[in-house]
């Protein structure tokens, strides 16, 4: 067991830095999807197509292709800094941030979306005819009760991006799956590694969907 | 019918016209569901639109507020053109209120919020004045000890109550009611239809779609039958129901009173 102490702050460090990827990444791809979902049902004809084509070229295209870019082409080649003034760790986190989002957003859009057509049509049209306004219509009666029946997709949408995370490995961010290729590298415990990694990731997603499921239940609108 | 006729004589000049509907015509597609539509309803007058199913009788109440949009002719309120889009339409709609069958309550939203959210997002009131004023009306309609409860606790006929009082808590000109009695248990539909009768009394204009004929004898000054998206025919509701001229309507009565 020396592995453990010899590696304790860094295995903690590394940990620490995927909660970040995580609770970053949810919260952006979830304000992005959900401008994404309000896109797709808005009546203009614009915003639906673009809310679509994003949404089906996003989810079709693999993460790490996404990632990749953000790092190759945005950095490197357009030289997007992102406030990160010459820091490489700070900038290729907040890249990898930038593609998570980017890429979890479209889930986050579908499910959402999903939430949307379970809301009975009574609803908006109830109102409609006090005259609230479109955007009225959504964001106080229709996306309030679309979140509360997604409750459950949603949290499948954040267990998968508290994984995705592991792609930013890809562009050299310091999460959880970089320091253990780099132990696995250097130490020859290879299935003591994977398990404390394992162990790390469900300790992290585990009571997440516990409590999520408990607070889809309380939440739930009964009609 | 004292009382009506007095709660009219308060209202100042009463027969004048409130909602006009010029020439409307409106399609399903092939369906022609309106067909050249002329309709004046009076400040303070009761109209009751009676008539077979698929008749286009929601289509007439859901145009007036422009739920449903109209391909030809003109729908007036208070002399001014339904607006088309955005605000002005957002704004016409909180005029005219609107009661539908099957309630639709806001489902997350408590009895108190259902009746204060138009008024302090729509009418842009305080929320200790709306919540006054939201309190009163449910009072008004006898659920008045509901207030904190959700929708899915109540009763229907405590739930159409509020969808009522929400209704009213705008302040509109004209209440538009779409068979606001055929989605309750019978034991329930004298306890709505009351506070409609109360309603009328007290001088409100209102639209009602419904084949309750107690109510349209009771509170109605006419009677406007639709079949086919036509109105056949228009006239008081004792006439009507004791002999209506149309043979469509001697057989739609015929077959509402032998079943
Ligand atoms: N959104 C719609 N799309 C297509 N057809 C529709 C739509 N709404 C109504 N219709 C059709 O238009 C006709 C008139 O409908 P409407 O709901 O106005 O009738 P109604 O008189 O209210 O009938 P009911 O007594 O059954 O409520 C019906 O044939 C109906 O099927
Ligand atoms: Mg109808």
């Amino acid at each position: 067991m020396d592995i453990i102490s010899d590696y304790d702050t860094q295995i903690l460090d590394a940990f620490w830095v995927t909660v970040k990827l995580t609770l970053l990444s949810g919260l952006f791809s979830l304000i992005w999807g959900t401008l994404l979902a309000a896109m797709r049902v808005s009546p203009v004809p614009l915003m639906r197509g673009f809310g679509a084509v994003y949404v089906n070229v996003i989810r079709n295209v693999p993460l790490t292709v996404i990632i990749v870019f953000c790092s190759l082409a945005l950095a490197d080649v357009f030289g997007v800094t992102m406030g990160a003034q010459g820091n490489f760790d700070a900038l290729y986190f907040r890249l990898a941030v930038l593609g998570l989002s980017a890429y979890t957003a479209a889930f986050v859009c579908e499910a959402l979306r999903s939430g949307i057509n379970t809301v009975p049509v009574g609803q908006a049209e109830a109102a409609r005819a006090i005259g609230l306004s479109f955007t009225q219509v959504l964001t106080i009666i229709v996306l309030p009760q679309a979140f509360r029946s997604v409750v459950g997709p949603l949290t499948n949408v954040l267990i998968a991006l508290t994984k995705n995370t592991t792609v930013a490995a890809a562009i050299g961010v310091a999460e959880a799956a970089l320091l253990m290729k780099e132990m696995i590298e250097n130490e020859a415990q290879l299935l003591l590694i994977s398990a404390i990694f394992a162990l790390g990731f469900i300790v992290l997603t585990l009571p997440t969907g516990l409590f999520l499921g408990w607070v889809g239940k309380k939440v739930a609108v009964k009609r | 019918m004292t009382e009506v006729s007095m709660a009219k004589d308060a209202v100042p000049a009463a027969g004048e016209p409130l909602v006009v509907l010029d020439n409307v015509n409106k399609h399903f597609g092939a369906l022609h569901v309106l067909q050249d539509i002329d309709l004046t309803i009076a400040r303070g007058e009761v109209v009751v639109v009676i008539g077979p199913s698929g008749s286009g009788k929601s289509t007439l109440c859901r145009a007036i507020n422009r739920l449903e949009p109209i391909d030809s002719g003109r729908i007036t309120l208070d002399g001014k053109p339904l607006p088309a889009e955005g605000r002005e339409l957002a704004k016409l709609r909180a005029d005219v209120g609107m009661v539908f069958q099957s309630f639709n309550l806001f489902a997350h939203k408590t009895v108190l919020q259902n009746v204060t959210l138009g008024q302090v997002k729509v009418r842009k009131k305080d929320k200790a004045a709306a919540e006054t004023s939201a309190r009163a009306l449910l009072d008004r309609v006898g659920v008045g000890n509901q207030a904190d409860k959700y929708p899915a606790q109540l009763s229907g006929g405590q739930q159409q109550r509020v969808a009522i009082a929400r209704a009213l808590a705008m302040e509109p000109k004209v209440m538009l009611f779409d068979e606001p009695t055929s989605a309750l248990d019978p034991e329930m539909i004298n306890e709505v239809l009351e506070v409609m009768q109360q309603l009328a009394r007290d001088g409100m204009t209102m639209v009602v779609v419904t084949h309750e004929m107690g109510f349209a004898r009771s509170a109605a000054n006419r009677v406007v039958f639709m079949a086919d998206g036509q109105i056949v025919e228009e006239t008081t509701p004792d006439q009507f129901f004791t002999n209506p001229r149309s043979d469509r309507a001697k057989d739609f009565l015929s077959k509402i009173l032998h079943h």
